[in-house]
C-alpha cells in the first residue's frame, strides 16, 4: 500500500508550490489578463529555470520523463494560483504529439514546446468539413488560441497538427469570462493539415492529459479558496466574534474540505491509473474530471459568499477562482457527460 | 505513489480469498450475506470460533494473543476479501475492533491474558457503554457513577443505545468516579461482566423494526478494582484512544459491503428498465464515483497511517462514507419505487435495500453525527475556533 507521494514527488510538490506562490502573483496574473492571458515571463521561467514543463513527455525529445502523477502535482500548484499559463496545451497537444506523432513531428514540436519557445493548443473538430487532410470551417472555443503557435485538432477518425502561420488559418480572440485562459475561434480555409500517425493514441493521450490537467488545476484552486477563506475568517470580526467561530460558517468550510479530500483522491487515482495503464483508468479519468470540477465550483462559490461584499469586487481574487472553476466545468466535457461515460462503463449503453 | 498491492500482498489476498470462499460456500453457507447484526446469532458465534481456530479472527494482533502480526496492508486485504466472500458482519465487532485494540494499547499483561483470548475466539461478545440519556455528542457529560467500595467498583446509572448489549458478555463503561468532577476529568474506563444482577438490559426497537440497541441500567453493578484501563479518573484518554480505532482497517471491508449494495441497485435498475433512464444513470454514476473515491481516500489514509500530522483523508472519512451511504439508501428507493415499500412477508422485516434505506438514517448519527464531524473537521483540520459551551 503506497498510495502516497514518494519522497521525490513530495519534493516536486514543494518546489512547484513555492514557485507559483512566489511568482504567479495576483498582480502579474491581472497584467496577463489585460493581454492574451499568458504571463510570458512566468512561462519562460517555468519552462527554462524550473525545467518542469517536460514532465510526462519523453526524454528523447526534450521531455523530463516521469508521469501523470508528477504532471498533476504541477497542474495542482499552477491551478492553486490561477496562474495565467498555457499549461493545458502541454497536457493536451504535446501529449497527443508525443503519443501519436512520428519521430519527425516529435522532434519538430516537443523540444520547442517544452522550452516555452512555442505555445500549443487543441480542440475537437467534430462538426468540421474534412476531406482527406484538408480542413474547412470554424473551430470554436480554442483555449489560449490567439497565443498558440500550433494546434492539435482531433475527431473520431483523425488527429492533425495545424500551424498558426499556415496558409488559410486565421484566429479571432474573444473577450472571455475567465481571462486567464481566453478562448478563440480558429477559422480554417482549405488548410492542409498534417496528420498525426496514430490518431487513436493521440486522441487518448490528449483526453487523458487534458482531463488530468483540468482536474488537478481544480483541486489546487479549490484548496486555495478554502485556505484563503479560512484565513479571512480568522481576521474578520462581526457581532464581537471572529466570523470563523460561527458554526454555520465553520460547517460550510468543513463541507469544502470533505469535497476537496475526495477530489484529491480522484485526481491522484486517475493520474496513477494512467501511469500504470490500469484497467480502471477510463473510469478514473471521468470521475476525476467531473468530481474535481464540481468541487472547485462549489468551493469558489463559497469563497465569494463567505467573504461578503469584498468577495464580489473586481479587486479581490475570489472571482479569478470562480471564473476558472466555471470554465473548467464546461471544458473537455461537462459533468453530466463524464458521468454518463461512467454509467456506460459500469452498466453498458442506454437502450 | 502506487494504486495496487505488491505481489506478496496479492499472494496473501489469494490465500485469504481461498479460505473465506471455501467457508462461505461450504460449512457456513447458511450465514452468507446477512444484512444485520443480530439474526442467526448462535451460528455467527460458531463462525467467530471457526475464524479463531484458523487464526483469521484478529490478524493484526500479536501472535501471542491469537493474531498473525499482520501488516496494515494485509489487514486491509483480509477485510476486503472477508466482505467479498459474503461473510456476515462480525457479531463481535465491538470486541474485535474496539475493546481488543484498546486492551492491547492500555492493558496490563494480566488484563491481556484475561480478555484477549475470549475476544479472539468469539466466545466473549462485547458492547460499548458510552452514550447516556444526557451524554450523546457531548460524551464528556456522562453521569453514570462509579465508586470504590471494599476492593470493588460499584456502578450506578444508565447507558443508552448500547448495540448488542442483549447478546454481550462484557461491556466497557465510561463512568464518573470523582464526585463533583465535570467534563473529561474524573472519568474511569471500566470493563464489566454483563452476567450479574446489577445490570439490566432492555432492548429498544429501531425505526427499521430491528432491535439491535438497548438501554442498559446499572444498579450497584460491580467489577473488581483492577478491571479498568488506565488509572482511576484518567478514563477519558482511554475512551478517546478507543475512538481512534473506530476508523481503522475495517473501512475497506465495509466498502466491499457498500459495493454489494450498489451492485444490487444496479441489478434492480436493469430488471425494471430504469437503467436506461438518463437521470437514474447520473445518480448511479455519482454513487459509483463516490464509492471509488472512498476506496482511494481510505488507501491514502492507510498509506499515511504512520505519519504524525493530521491527515485530511482520515479526518473527513466518517462524514464521507456516512453521507454516501445515506444517499445510497435514497437511490435504492428511487430505483425500487413502490415495490421497495412492501415487505416480503408478514413481519415488519426488510430485505437488503429497503433496510439500508432505513438504517442509513443512523449512519449519519452513530460514531459522531455529521454535525459533530463538521465541528471536528473545522476545529482540528482547519484550526477554526472551538464551539463555545453553554455551561461554563
Ligand atoms: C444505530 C445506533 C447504534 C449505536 N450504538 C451505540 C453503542 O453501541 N454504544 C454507545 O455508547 N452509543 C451508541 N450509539 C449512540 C450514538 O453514539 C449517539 O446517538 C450519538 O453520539 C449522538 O448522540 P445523541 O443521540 O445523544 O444525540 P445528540 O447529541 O442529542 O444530538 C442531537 C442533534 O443535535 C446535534 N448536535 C449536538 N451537539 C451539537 C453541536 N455541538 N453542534 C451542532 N450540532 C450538534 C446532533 O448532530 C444531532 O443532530 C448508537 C446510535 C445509533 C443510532
Amino acid at each position: 500500500m503506497e498510495f502516497a507521494f514518494t519522497d521525490e514527488q513530495a519534493m516536486i510538490a514543494e518546489t512547484v508550490q513555492a514557485f507559483f506562490r512566489e511568482n504567479a502573483t495576483s498582480e502579474r496574473t491581472r497584467a496577463a489578463m489585460e493581454g492574451d492571458g499568458i504571463d510570458r515571463e512566468l512561462w519562460t521561467s517555468f519552462c527554462t529555470e524550473l525545467g518542469l514543463a517536460g514532465i510526462g513527455l519523453p526524454e528523447d525529445f526534450g521531455g523530463a520523463g516521469l508521469g501523470m502523477v508528477e504532471f498533476a502535482i504541477v497542474a495542482e500548484a499552477a491551478g492553486s494560483q490561477v496562474a495565467a499559463l498555457p499549461l493545458l496545451g502541454l497536457a493536451t497537444a504535446a501529449q497527443a504529439i508525443a503519443a501519436g506523432g512520428t519521430d519527425e513531428q516529435k522532434a519538430e514540436w516537443l523540444p520547442r514546446l517544452v522550452m516555452g519557445e512555442a505555445i500549443a493548443s487543441f480542440q475537437g473538430i467534430h462538426g468540421l468539413d474534412v476531406s482527406g487532410n484538408t480542413l474547412n470551417g470554424e473551430v470554436r472555443f480554442v483555449p489560449h488560441g490567439t497565443a498558440a503557435d500550433v494546434f492539435v485538432f482531433i475527431r473520431k477518425d483523425g488527429a492533425w497538427i495545424v500551424r498558426k502561420d499556415q496558409a488559410g488559418v486565421s484566429v479571432t480572440g474573444h473577450t472571455t469570462m475567465d481571462q486567464t485562459r481566453p478562448l478563440a475561434t480558429v477559422t480554417l480555409a482549405n488548410v492542409e493539415a498534417e496528420p498525426l500517425a496514430d490518431a487513436q493514441a493521440a486522441r487518448d493521450a490528449l483526453h487523458a492529459g487534458g482531463w488530468i490537467c483540468l482536474a488537478a488545476e481544480a483541486l489546487g484552486g479549490a484548496q486555495e479558496t478554502l485556505d484563503r477563506t479560512v484565513s479571512y475568517s480568522m481576521e474578520r470580526v462581526q457581532f464581537g466574534r471572529l466570523i470563523g467561530s460561527y458554526q454555520a460558517y465553520k460547517h460550510r468550510l468543513a463541507d469544502m474540505m470533505v469535497e476537496i479530500e475526495q477530489a484529491r483522491s480522484a485526481v491522484y487515482w486517475a493520474a496513477c491509473a494512467v501511469d500504470e495503464q490500469a484497467e480502471e483508468a477510463d473510469l478514473a479519468l471521468h470521475a476525476a474530471k467531473s468530481f474535481a470540477a464540481d468541487t472547485y465550483f462549489m468551493c469558489a462559490g463559497n469563497m465569494i459568499q463567505l467573504h461578503g461584499g469584498i468577495g464580489f469586487t473586481w479587486e479581490h481574487d475570489a472571482h479569478l477562482f470562480f471564473k476558472r472553476a466555471r470554465s473548467i466545468l464546461s471544458m473537455l466535457g461537462n459533468g453530466d457527460w463524464h458521468r454518463e461515460q461512467v454509467a456506460t462503463l459500469i452498466m453498458g449503453e442506454a437502450a | 505513489m502506487k494504486l495496487g498491492f505488491s505481489p506478496e500482498e496479492e499472494e496473501f489476498r489469494a490465500e485469504c480469498a481461498d479460505w473465506l470462499q471455501g467457508q462461505m460456500s461450504g460449512e457456513f453457507k447458511d450465514i452468507t450475506g446477512i444484512p444485520n447484526l443480530v439474526s442467526k446469532i448462535e451460528r455467527r458465534k460458531e463462525w467467530e470460533q471457526q475464524l479463531a481456530a484458523h487464526k483469521w479472527s484478529c490478524i493484526g494482533w500479536p501472535e501471542e494473543w491469537g493474531g498473525r502480526n499482520a501488516t496494515l496492508a494485509q489487514q486491509v486485504i483480509f477485510a476486503e476479501e472477508y466482505a467479498r466472500a459474503g461473510a456476515p458482519n462480525r457479531v463481535n465487532h465491538i470486541g474485535v475492533e474496539l475493546a481488543g485494540p484498546t486492551i492491547l494499547a492500555f492493558g496490563s499483561d494480566e488484563q491481556k491474558a484475561k480478555f484477549l483470548p475470549g475476544i479472539a475466539s468469539g466466545t466473549k461478545i462485547w458492547c460499548q457503554g458510552y452514550s447516556e440519556p444526557n451524554a450523546g455528542s457531548d460524551l464528556a457529560n456522562v453521569k453514570t457513577k462509579a465508586r470504590l467500595e471494599g476492593g470493588e467498583w460499584v456502578v450506578n446509572g444508565q447507558k443508552v443505545w448500547t448495540s448488542l448489549a442483549h447478546y454481550s458478555d462484557w461491556i466497557f463503561v465510561v463512568a464518573r468516579s470523582e464526585e463533583g468532577s465535570k467534563g473529561p476529568k474524573g472519568i474511569t474506563f471500566l470493563m464489566m461482566d454483563m452476567d450479574q444482577p446489577g445490570i439490566e438490559v432492555r432492548p429498544i426497537r429501531q425505526m427499521n423494526g430491528d432491535a439491535e440497541f438497548n438501554e442498559t441500567f446499572f444498579d450497584d453493578a460491580r467489577c473488581p478494582e483492577d478491571s479498568i484501563l488506565g488509572t482511576p479518573g484518567d478514563g477519558w484518554r482511554v475512551a478517546m484512544g478507543l475512538l481512534s480505532f473506530e476508523r481503522g482497517v475495517s473501512t475497506l471491508g465495509q466498502q466491499m459491503q457498500f459495493r454489494n449494495e450498489l451492485d444490487a441497485i444496479i441489478a434492480a435498475a436493469k430488471a425494471n428498465g430504469l437503467v436506461n433512464d438518463p437521470v437514474t444513470r447520473q445518480k448511479i454514476a455519482k454513487a459509483e464515483i463516490g464509492l471509488r473515491l472512498m476506496r482511494y481516500g481510505a488507501l491514502r489514509m492507510l498509506s499515511n497511517a504512520d505519519t504524525a500530522k493530521i491527515d485530511g483523508a482520515a479526518l473527513t472519512y466518517k462524514i464521507q462514507w456516512a453521507t454516501w451511504r445515506r444517499d445510497l439508501g435514497e437511490l435504492a428507493m428511487d430505483v425500487l419505487g413502490q415495490a421497495g415499500e412492501i415487505a416480503e412477508g408478514d413481519e415488519y422485516e426488510w430485505t437488503m435495500l429497503p433496510n439500508m434505506f432505513l438504517f442509513g438514517r443512523s449512519d449519519t448519527i452513530y460514531g459522531g453525527t455529521n454535525q459533530i464531524q463538521r465541528n471536528l473537521i473545522a476545529e482540528r483540520g482547519l484550526g477554526l475556533p472551538r464551539e463555545p459551551r453553554g455551561d461554563k
